[in-house]
């Protein structure tokens, strides 16, 4: 990938071009604009409608969705105590997305800087990180994650490193198998006899090349991430009430099926339609940063000419 | 091929070693079955005795000595919530759910050969763009949900399924399709892409240059070749069908693996958590091991060094 500083590719891409390519794809357009939407609730919800996530009105227990009678704060609905839907579903995004980045930025960090490491460094240490991936992945994660969360309490803080440890080998495997295959390059090797060391070549060399798929792979891990914990909260091993996440809602919401079917509907889609989004927004982000690809996002490309 | 196989069972015995340990360890950090299974009022000497009954008393380290000597006997306690062998517990729960993931997956497969087949013969077309956004909802769909909404529509609603349980042909409906979702996605993305080589080959050029028909082309020449990927991603699928089938069990009240560990898990039956663990895990190893070689066996040009 010499042609870095070529005007045009990976280094010399504006905002304005990134821009234009989002706008050839319909769907990771619309895609983008729900993510934005979301995280701008989750940060100004608290702002814009204080309090009214815990707000009971027992007169509305239950309360309909899609009717205006008692503001639009109960458009969607209100739940067993006569809480607010949205409220409560915009307070539930706040702590699903901060769990699921947490967790999906520390095995981002810790995964990658090992797989670099297993990557680099020959020796038993590498065997070691591979072998404990292999150990890792060869379990079922939600098995793992059960057993452990019943072991410790089930606090936001052990749910992000249960998650955190279970997603690991993902990175260390994609990073090691980039360098493996990046450090035979030419221009490494290049780096290398012109006497930069080990540490500099990685950092400077190496590391630049690996970046864009590790967080390719990380949007599509926060989708994963945030159905498995929504899975836990769902099991009663999650996130604990008076906390609230997504999943949680919905488990919440399950013994009132039959009476009150927007109590456990209402979050499992919201938890669909992000999940939806980041996929989308990851598989154009993937043809977006291949530059051999990337013309099928660009003027005179043929749109929906799928890879 | 024989070091291979030694090589990957020895990794898998090693994995297996530190799960015992992590289980036993993490299992005993639960708190004491003496509260959960004597009532609250019971007293001290009652619960003294049930301790030492059942060795709750004795340091750790000799708990563990003791499971382990037991476990080379391939006796894994007693289940205090059934009074019964673990063991015998478990592998009654064991065929429900194998049951389930085997019809699971072999639909799942052959869905997906089907759909990603048909999807790789004109990239761009209908069958791709349907099949790849299904793919992608399969992959985006929180199952809880869809088992929730199911029970909804298809029993709340509608009346046509049953909620829960197991019996007739029309319990199957629900917990298989939900459980499907996840690897039918993923598998028709792998159909796709595999094929997508295989099509572009110079023998399938020559098989339709002799007029062989188009469906044998696609699905004998072609399909043969573009399958080796896909036994590998199906492996993994079908552990990971585990998670899946913890979720599914659990909601639909099926009385496999999933919905055991759960239970025992929350009314703290050590006996049964280690042995319902122990049992998955060595069934998922060896299913690795079965894989690995399947792959040497289909494919002559990758006989393990």
């Amino acid at each position: 990938m010499a042609s870095a500083s070529l005007p045009g590719a990976a280094g010399g891409l504006g905002a304005r071009r990134w821009l234009a390519m989002l706008a050839r794809d319909p769907l990771a357009c619309l895609a983008a604009l729900f993510l934005l939407l979301l995280v701008l609730a989750a940060l100004l919800g608290p702002a814009l409608i204080p309090e009214s996530a815990g707000r009971m009105n027992l007169r509305l227990r239950n309360a309909p969705p899609f009717e205006l009678a008692n503001g639009w704060l109960y458009i969607l609905g209100a739940d067993t105590l006569g809480r607010s839907m949205l409220a409560r579903l915009i307070e539930a995004s706040r702590s699903t997305l901060m769990v699921a980045s947490s967790a999906v930025a520390l095995s981002f960090l810790i995964g990658g800087t090992l797989g670099v490491l297993a990557g680099y460094a020959r020796g038993w240490g590498a065997t070691l990180i591979l072998r404990m991936a292999d150990v890792l992945m060869s379990f079922p994660s939600l098995l793992l994650a059960v057993v452990v969360l019943y072991t410790f309490s089930p606090s936001i803080k052990n749910i992000v490193l249960v998650l955190a440890i279970t997603r690991l080998p993902v990175y260390i495997r994609t990073a090691r198998a980039e360098i493996l295959e990046l450090r035979e390059r030419m221009f490494v090797s290049a780096a290398r006899v012109m006497g930069a060391g080990p540490i500099r070549t990685a950092l400077r060399h190496v590391v630049p090349f690996v970046l864009p798929t590790l967080l390719t792979l990380a949007a599509v891990d926060f989708a994963y991430v945030m159905l498995a914990e929504s899975a836990l909260s769902f099991l009663g091993i999650g996130i604990q009430p008076p906390d609230v996440t997504w999943g949680l809602m919905v488990a919440q919401g399950r013994g009132y099926l039959a009476s009150a079917w927007w109590l456990a509907f209402f979050p499992g889609l919201f938890i669909m339609l992000t999940t939806l989004s980041l996929n989308l927004l990851a598989s154009w982000l993937r043809v977006a940063a291949d530059p051999q690809q990337r013309w099928r996002l660009e003027p005179g490309g043929k749109a929906g000419d799928a890879p | 091929m024989g070091s291979f196989i030694a090589r990957r069972s020895l990794q898998s015995l090693v994995a297996l070693a530190g799960l015992i340990v992590l289980v036993f360890f993490a299992a005993r950090l639960t708190g004491s079955p003496a509260d959960l299974y004597l009532p609250i009022d019971a007293s001290v000497e009652a619960r003294q005795a049930f301790n030492e009954k059942h060795g709750f008393n004795d340091p750790l380290t000799e708990q563990f000595g003791r499971f382990l000597v037991d476990l080379a006997r391939f006796d894994l306690g007693h289940s205090i919530r059934k009074d019964r062998p673990a063991l015998e517990v478990v592998l009654e729960a064991i065929p429900t759910t194998l049951a389930l993931a085997a019809v699971t997956m072999t639909l799942a497969v052959a869905g997906a050969i089907l759909v990603g087949s048909l999807a790789a013969r004109r990239p761009g077309g209908a069958v791709d763009r349907l099949g790849s956004t299904l793919s992608l909802a399969a992959a985006s769909a929180p199952d809880f949900w869809v088992a929730i909404s199911a029970i909804l529509l298809f029993a709340v609603a509608l009346g046509w399924l049953p909620t829960s349980g197991m019996g007739t042909f029309w319990h199957w409906i629900m917990p298989v399709g939900v459980l499907l979702i996840r690897p039918f996605g993923i598998l028709v993305q792998v159909v796709r892409g595999s094929m997508l080589g295989a099509l572009s080959a110079p023998y399938v050029k020559t098989a339709r240059a002799k007029g062989i028909r188009e469906r044998t082309v696609v699905f004998v020449h072609a399909l043969r070749n573009g399958l080796l990927p896909v036994i590998t991603v199906a492996g993994d699928q079908a552990a990971g069908i585990v998670n899946g089938a913890v979720i599914v069990e659990t909601i639909f009240g099926w009385p496999g693996i999933g919905k055991l560990m759960i239970d025992s898990i929350i009314q703290r039956d050590f006996a049964v958590i280690q042995a319902s663990i122990l049992v998955t895990a060595a069934i998922i190893f060896a299913m690795n091991i079965v894989i690995d070689l399947a792959y040497g066996l289909l494919d002559p040009r990758v006989r393990h060094a």
